[in-house]
Formats: C-alpha cells, structure tokens, sequence
C-alpha cells in the first residue's frame, strides 16, 4: 500500500502517523470494522423490516427502514471515529510509546492531523460498508451526494477531535469508555434517528434541539432522503462550529501538554 | 576559540505537580563530540533532566540548549538534533521492530525508503536483525534496550543521550552495547549516558557530572575526578586466620573476618611497609584486590558528603 512518498518532512510524519493507524484498523478489522456491521444489520432486520412493515410510510414514497438508516450510519461514523482516536491514542499514552511522538520534531497539529485523520477513515470506511448493507433492505437515492458527503466528513471530524481531547484527559481505560455509554450513545438515540423531533411536544422538542447529533443525523437524511426536521444551514453552522471549538481545545492541550508531559 | 556546546543547560529547575523539587537548579556544560556520564543515586534527577532535554518533562525554570538551540523556546528544532533512549520501554509491543524504527524515523520526517535501510543498518549492527519482523514484546529485555538504542539512531541525532541503557543487560550484551556507542560517538556524535554502573562510566566517559538531590555535586573531567581519590581500600584474603593485627604507620588495618583484612591506605604510600609489615608478623596474604573501582569509591564518598551536608542546612528544604 505504498503511495507517492511526500517530501516535506511534516507530511512524511503525517503520512507515518496515518499509515499506521490504517494499518491498525485493518489489522485488527473484527474489533474495529466488524462489530458496527453486525449491530447495523440487526438494526435494518428488527426495525425495517419487523417493525418498519408495521409503520408504513413516514413521508410519500419513504419507508420507516429508509427513514432510519441516514441515522443509523450516523451513529456508526460517530462511534468508530470517536472509539478509533480515543482508544489508539490512549493506548499509545498507556503503553508510553506516544513518548515517540512527543520527543520528536512533530509540531503538534501533525500529531492531532496524523490521528484525526485515522479515525475520520474509519469511520468513512465503516459508513461504506453500512450503507452497502443498507441497500440490500432500502431504496436509498442519493439525493445530495455533496451535503451527503460534506456531513459525513464533518461528523467524523467532530467526533474524532472528541476522542483525542477525551484520550488526552483519560487517566485509566475505564474514562474512555465511559463518554461512549453514557454521552454518545443516549445523544445519538435521542437525536432523532427513530423519529422525528417536530413530532415531539413541549418541552422535549425543545430539548432535543440543543443536541448537537440532531443536526448531524438530520443533515446526513436531506442528503440521502431529502428530508430534514432542521434548517440545512443551521446544521453546517453547528458541525463546523463544534469541529472548530474542539480544534482549538485538541491543539492547546497538545501545545500545553496536559495529560502528556509532566 | 569559542564553540556552541552540545548540551548547555542553565539553572534548570523542576519541581513537579506533586510538589517534588527534582531539579533545584542545575548547570552543566557539555562540548561537542564529548562521552558524558551523568552519574546519581536512584531518584537524583536524571532523568528529570533528560525528559526535560527530550521536551518529555516541561521545566518549572531555567533553560536548556541544544547546539544553541533552546528546548523550551524551539523545541521542534532542537528535537531534531537530539536521540534518546529513554530509562523505561517505550515502544509498541505489537508492532514488529522494524516498523517501530522506521515509523519513528518517519516522526522525524525521514522518507520511508530511507528509514528502511537505516533500521536494517541499526538492527543489524545491534544484532537484532533475525528479530526484526516478529512483535517486539517476543524479544529478550536485553533486546528491548538494544532496540531502543536502534530507534534512536534512526535520525542520526549529533546529541545522543542513554538513561541507563545497559540496566539488566548481561555483560557479553553490555560490551556489544558499549561498542556500539563508542563507535557512534568517536564517528563525531556527542553521547550522555547515565549508568548505576560505574565502571561503564569510567571505562567509556571522558567527562563526568554527578548529580544528587537536584543539584550538581561534580562537575569535571574522569581524569580529574579520579585523581582527586587519594585514599585507596584493599582487600587482603589471608591464608591462615591472624590473631593480632600489626600495625603499620600511614596504613589503617581492619579485620572483616579471620581470613581478611582490610587497607585504607593513602595513595601515596606504598605497598612495600605494608606487605613487610605484615610478613613480619606471620601474616601470610593470598591475593590482594580493589574494595571498590576507583570511581565507586568516589561517587560513595561525594554522596556520603552531600547528605552530611544537607543534614546541616536540612531545614531549608522543608
Ligand atoms: N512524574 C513524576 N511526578 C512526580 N515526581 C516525580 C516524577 N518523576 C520523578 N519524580 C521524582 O523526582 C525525583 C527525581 O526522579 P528522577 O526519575 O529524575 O531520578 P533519577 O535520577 O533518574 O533516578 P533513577 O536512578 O532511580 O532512575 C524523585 O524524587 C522522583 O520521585
Ligand atoms: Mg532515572
């Protein structure tokens, strides 16, 4: 899997540093492209066919199943990238050989680049294998290729970043664990990947705004769908905002060395 | 002539989140293409000083220069003149030897191609070659350092610094060690080494700081160093227990047990009045050795000295 070997040395350790977290994730494929197939099979099986059949159409010409499935890939992108990043990178801090990497002449944005880039292919490949799937259940069309893609890109990016800054502050394997179960997965179910929002009353409507997996799910369903419970530039607005923030954060723990340097 | 030191460091100081003052201070001076041992009991701060070096370790005070380049204010650019083989492993165990050496090389933005002839060079020279393609946790732990000496050179450093390379590494692997890094330093690489074994340092280095409880305590050539010994223990095994001890001006005597004895002698004495001394009196001596190497004997007594000396102003630490 050789490539056209970059020349500057701050792209030869970027190309280092993403080489091998790709290599990672093919390596150990079962523990890290696998499990989402499976879980997302599930999904489609229950819920489109033995649940969808009973629902009907949710809008004209759109199943249950088809309504789903957008958020259904966005919940696989967010946790592959954010469990990608958090457990490699908290891996190479509990084994010290991000020492490595500390000691080098990497600046710091090749580092979070090298690893954000990992986890964000991670969790594209794992969206194609999703969607793959998906189609043997739905009629997906892709109505927006770009949105589609431009969302996609956005949400692996946020959620990478959210990994490493969680991966930095963790002290033990437990800390990296507990944001998936507690914060990531109950946001993405209430983030209108079942449902949508504008059927809910007072206050939860209201509620479920402020989460920012809202946006993320909706936008990824006006792409394949051309459907949305939220304003498409909103949505933008919040992914690049959070992808900003936590540039920010993930650069200024690096630069500081917080969790990393003594 | 004036030339850039390889290493300067300037009141260097570190005191960790813990509170622990690790580095009260520290100043040293090391010239290019110099053999360094940085000597210290356990927990003196070495390595405190390397991982600040290495940007590891985030100084509270002072500074730090690499061949005129500051650690703290262009750390970038002094990593890249800079080797360390660190006290502890820290290297992937799943990945293979030859990956970890070329991959770190590529932290340093060495091209792949490159790298790779460079590790097969380095792992072969440190005689790791036939382990190369196999996951590092398969290796010996006297491999593991040698493999850590290997990722270290993968960016051909003009700084190269050791913390303990050798710890627990037998003595065949130790000479190859010590081979190895004598080669590398007289190609025109400057080399800091820490050991706890003295002899190694006073074998390989040409100067010497010895470092305790955060502060410099010597700082000087082995040469120098070692000519500041002027007492000298030997150890006499006897041939037949000896009942009465002679006593021999300038020499003092001490049985350990009834077959030895012990001589503390000024180094100027000779060993003719002693050995006369002892034959007048029926003492017959069997074989005669060195208590400690010269600059163990040393390192104990400026150790002992330091804590008489910090008992005295002891007060001033808390
Ligand atoms: N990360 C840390 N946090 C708090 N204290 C530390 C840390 N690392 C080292 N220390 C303390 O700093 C002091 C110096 O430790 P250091 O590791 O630099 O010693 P050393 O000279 O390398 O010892 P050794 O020969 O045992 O390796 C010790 O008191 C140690 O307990
Ligand atoms: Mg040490």
């Amino acid at each position: 899997m050789e490539l056209p070997m970059p020349s500057s040395p701050n792209l030869v350790a970027l190309y280092t540093i993403t080489r091998r977290e790709v290599i990672r994730i093919l390596r150990i494929w079962s523990q890290t492209l696998l499990p989402s197939a499976i879980t997302m099979t599930l999904y489609f099986v229950i819920f489109g066919r033995m649940v969808g059949s009973r629902i009907g159409e949710i809008a004209p010409g759109i199943q249950y199943i088809d309504y789903i499935v957008p958020g259904l890939i966005m919940m696989a992108v967010i946790t592959n990238s954010y469990g990608n990043i958090s457990s490699s990178f908290f891996g190479a801090k509990f084994g010290r050989h991000v020492e490595e990497m500390l000691a080098s002449p990497m600046p710091s944005w090749v580092i979070l680049a090298g690893y954000v880039a990992g986890a964000m292919l991670r969790g594209l490949i794992v969206a194609a294998i999703v969607l793959a799937i998906s189609l043997f259940f739905t009629h997906i069309h892709l109505y927006h290729p770009w949105i589609t893609l431009l969302t996609v890109l956005l949400t692996s990016l946020v959620f990478s970043l959210a990994g490493f800054v969680n991966a930095v502050y963790a002290k033990k394997f437990d800390d990296i664990a507990l944001v998936p179960t507690f914060v990531l997965t109950p946001l993405t179910y209430l983030g209108g990947v079942f449902y949508s929002v504008s059927a809910l009353g007072s206050p939860w409507k209201e509620v479920s705004y402020a989460n920012p997996i809202l946006y993320m799910v909706n936008a990824f369903r006006y792409g394949l769908l051309g459907i949305s419970d939220v304003p498409l530039g909103v949505a933008f607005v919040v992914m690049s905002g959070f992808a900003v923030v936590l540039t920010v954060v993930g650069m200024a723990l690096l630069n500081r060395g917080i969790g990393l340097r003594s | 002539m004036t030339t850039i030191p390889a290493l300067d460091v300037v009141e260097l100081k570190k005191t960790y989140a813990n509170g622990v003052e690790a580095l009260k201070g520290v100043s040293l001076t090391v010239q290019p293409g110099d053999f360094f041992a940085l000597l210290g009991p356990n927990g003196a701060g070495k390595s405190t000083l390397i991982g600040i070096l290495s940007s590891l370790v985030n100084a509270t005070g002072g500074d730090a220069r690499v061949f005129g380049v500051s650690v703290l204010e262009r750390r970038n650019e002094a990593m890249r003149l800079i080797g360390l083989v660190p006290q502890e492993l820290n290297f992937n165990f799943f990945e293979k030897p030859f990956d970890i050496c070329v991959n770190a090389a590529g932290f340093y933005g060495i091209p792949r191609t490159v790298a790779a002839e460079r590790a097969e060079k380095y792992l072969k020279e440190l005689v790791l070659w036939d382990k190369a393609f196999q996951p590092a946790r398969a290796m010996s732990g006297g491999m593991k350092r040698r493999l850590m000496i290997a990722r270290a050179m993968m960016s051909e450093p003009k700084l190269l610094i050791l913390d303990e390379p050798t710890a627990g590494v037998d003595i065949e692997i130790r000479r190859t060690m010590w081979k190895f890094i004598s080669g590398i330093n007289a190609a025109g690489t400057t080399v800091i080494l820490t050991t706890h074994y003295l002899e190694e340092a006073e074998q390989l280095c040409r100067n010497i700081a010895i470092i305790d409880h955060g502060h410099i305590i010597e700082n000087t050539s082995m040469k120098r160093l070692l000519s500041k010994l002027d007492v000298e223990t030997f150890v006499l095994d006897l041939a037949a227990p000896v009942a009465d001890l002679p006593v021999v001006p300038g020499v003092a005597l001490a049985r350990v047990d009834d077959m030895t004895l012990e001589a503390e002698m000024s180094r100027e004495h000779d060993l003719n009045s002693l050995f006369a001394a002892l034959s007048a009196s029926g003492v017959v001596v069997r074989s005669m050795r060195n208590k400690a190497n010269r600059l163990e004997e040393l390192f104990v007594r400026l150790v002992e000295n330091g804590k008489t000396g910090k008992a005295d102003s002891g007060s001033r630490a808390a």
